[in-house]
């Protein structure tokens, strides 16, 4: 087995003088939930193109479970299961022979029986002979990822799967995305969705034409933004403020009425600390808990200017 | 060969539950071999003089039509330039669906899916032609069956009746038919994997019937001689063409260029 499930060097896209994608280098492990984010327009869905050998790339290159792009399409066809941005059923035909038609150009043995599986799994089973132009989006949707899947690849690129859904259908989709993971399939999520990317991804990439940064959530928060507590007072006092900027561990400090909030490098150590020495400078603490960036906030950032880690393969 | 079987499956299921390619199917044909019953019976029905067969003296040259009366030469003939619309059929009939078959797909967004999974261009093209071209060859036998049965019982005579199973047209339907069918389906293909609009694609693959046309009005101008060597002479022609539509086919099919062209 491959070590990485999908590995870019310098993967490059363009479209005559437009530059789609530019020099992405990346690895992803065998098993990982990564999470594409990006504006639209960004390149994300012609990376996935490229990825799954609908497009070929300008230069780098790539590999899909150790299979190389422009050399192996066939066997990277075979072991990829792709969602694309808009299902792309066969309207006129019925959902089990949507699937019916996949499974037989996949290869799949049992046509039948995966069928059947998939079609119960995401509980289209009892609108297995009707027609998908009567389903409604989240349906549509759901057989298309029941598509994607009928082959049971080892690497699935999803593009925004939860686009126009109404929530209650993206929660089911979501859901079952999340059942996935179990799975130990690789997904390469690409999406704006960014509770989406939160709950579902170990990590993430944040994209316009070009990596602009890679990690955890959480990670990425910490470059981004530090770690940082707020501390609620009863009363404001620049007594109290002055007594927390005296400990040396305390890195910054905004204060407004009776809030604080204290950038510090290990919390879980330091909190304590803050706290037995605004006691002793007479303040009556509240509450102390730690500040949580938004994903949105650390996308924003990174998108409108920031850059966490640039370049290497990530 | 499971691939390809695959596709034709699909293409034929899609067709089948598509209601407006299904009457085309059916539609066009039919009227395409009520044209020739119909003027087999009255031709048969009216008389004709002198000046009648002087006036298509050329048409009437043909020696298919030797040590024929007057009224066989003219139901002979006139049904017999009529039978060329037998070989409009495999024309007029699968090119519309070729012609929506690449680009239908893009603008359903159905394209992008299929394309990601194992199937080759020529697979898939061999596919989408074979599921185009058969129901129209299939189609236009079964005319052709139909109207020897109206010809059995309108011709007046049988040596009326043997003029339209001679060897010319024996040729023209088994050889040529699936040939200028062949013709059709890779010109539909070609346009529709080069278009962005289906109406635009099937209104330019209506124009293939065009070259045929010419040929019926040289018929019947007597221009042209029905016989077994122009068949045999116009078959190797539209071979030729076809061997080269279907390598042009696949070498026009651009994946990318189809799929980054979508708007």
């Amino acid at each position: 087995m491959a070590e990485f499930a999908l590995e870019m060097r310098n993967l490059t896209k363009r479209f005559g003088n437009n530059l789609a994608v530019d020099g992405v280098n990346l690895a992803i492990l065998h098993g990982e939930v990564f999470g594409f984010l990006g504006p639209n327009g960004a390149g994300k869905t012609t990376t996935v193109r490229m990825l799954a050998c609908l497009i070929a790339p300008s230069s780098g290159e790539a590999r899909v479970n150790g299979h190389k792009v422009g050399v192996d399409d066939m066997q990277i066809r075979r072991e990829v299961g792709i969602l694309t941005e808009t299902p792309g059923l066969y309207e006129r035909l019925s959902a089990r022979l949507n699937l019916e038609i996949y499974a037989k150009l996949y290869g799949v043995k049992d046509v039948a029986g995966q069928v059947e599986r998939y079609l119960r799994l995401l509980e289209l089973w009892d609108r297995r002979n009707d027609n998908a132009g009567t389903f409604s989006k989240g349906m549509r949707q759901k057989l298309a990822i029941a598509r994607a899947l009928l082959h049971e690849p080892p690497v699935l690129f999803l593009d925004e799967p939860t686009a126009a859904l109404d929530p209650s259908a993206a929660k089911t989709v979501r859901d079952f995305i999340e059942t996935l993971r179990g799975e130990g399939r690789t997904i390469f999520l690409c999406t704006h969705n960014l509770d989406e990317a939160e709950r579902l991804c170990d990590r993430i990439a944040v994209f316009r034409q070009r990596l602009i940064a890679v990690d955890t959530p959480d990670a990425l928060r910490r470059q981004l933004f530090g770690r940082q507590v707020a501390v609620r007072l009863r009363t404001a006092n620049p007594a109290f403020e002055q007594a927390v900027r005296g400990l040396d561990f305390v890195q910054s400090l905004s204060a407004q009425d009776s809030e604080m909030q204290i950038q510090l490098t290990d919390p879980e150590a330091q909190t304590p600390l803050i706290v037995r020495r605004l006691v002793e400078a007479g303040a009556d603490v509240q509450y102390v808990a730690e500040v949580k960036h938004s994903l949105e906030d650390v996308y924003l950032s990174l998108v409108n200017g920031g850059s966490a880690q640039r370049g290497g393969v990530q | 060969m499971k691939q390809i079987h695959t596709i034709i499956g699909k293409e034929w299921t899609d067709m089948v539950h598509n209601k407006l390619v299904l009457y085309l199917l059916i539609l066009l044909p039919l009227l395409m071999t009520a044209l020739p019953v119909a003027l087999l019976y009255f031709m048969g029905k009216a008389p004709v003089n002198q000046q009648d067969m002087e006036e298509m003296g050329r048409l009437l040259a043909n020696p298919i039509f030797g040590g024929m009366s007057p009224a066989e030469t003219m139901q002979s003939a006139m049904a017999s330039t009529m039978l060329i619309l037998f070989l409009m059929m495999p024309l007029a009939v699968p090119v519309t669906i070729a012609a929506y078959s690449i680009v239908g797909e893009k603008v359903e967004h159905s394209l992008e899916p299929l394309l990601a999974t194992p199937i080759t261009t020529t697979q898939l093209l061999l596919g989408k032609s074979i599921a185009a071209s058969a129901p129209a060859i299939v189609i236009t036998w079964f005319c052709y069956v139909v109207f020897l049965i109206f010809a059995r019982l309108f011709s007046v005579s049988d040596r009326v009746f043997n003029t339209f199973v001679n060897p010319m047209w024996l040729i023209a339907m088994l050889l040529l038919v699936p040939l200028l069918t062949i013709m059709a389906v890779s010109v539909g293909i070609i346009i529709s994997s080069r278009s962005t609009d289906p109406r635009a694609a099937e209104q330019l693959g209506a124009l293939v019937v065009f070259p045929l046309m010419a040929f019926f009005l040289g018929t019947m101008a007597g221009f042209i001689l029905l016989n077994t060597t122009t068949f045999l002479l116009t078959s190797a022609i539209v071979a030729l063409l076809d061997v080269g539509l279907v390598y042009a086919g696949v070498a026009l099919f651009q994946r990318e260029t189809i799929l980054t062209r979508w708007k």
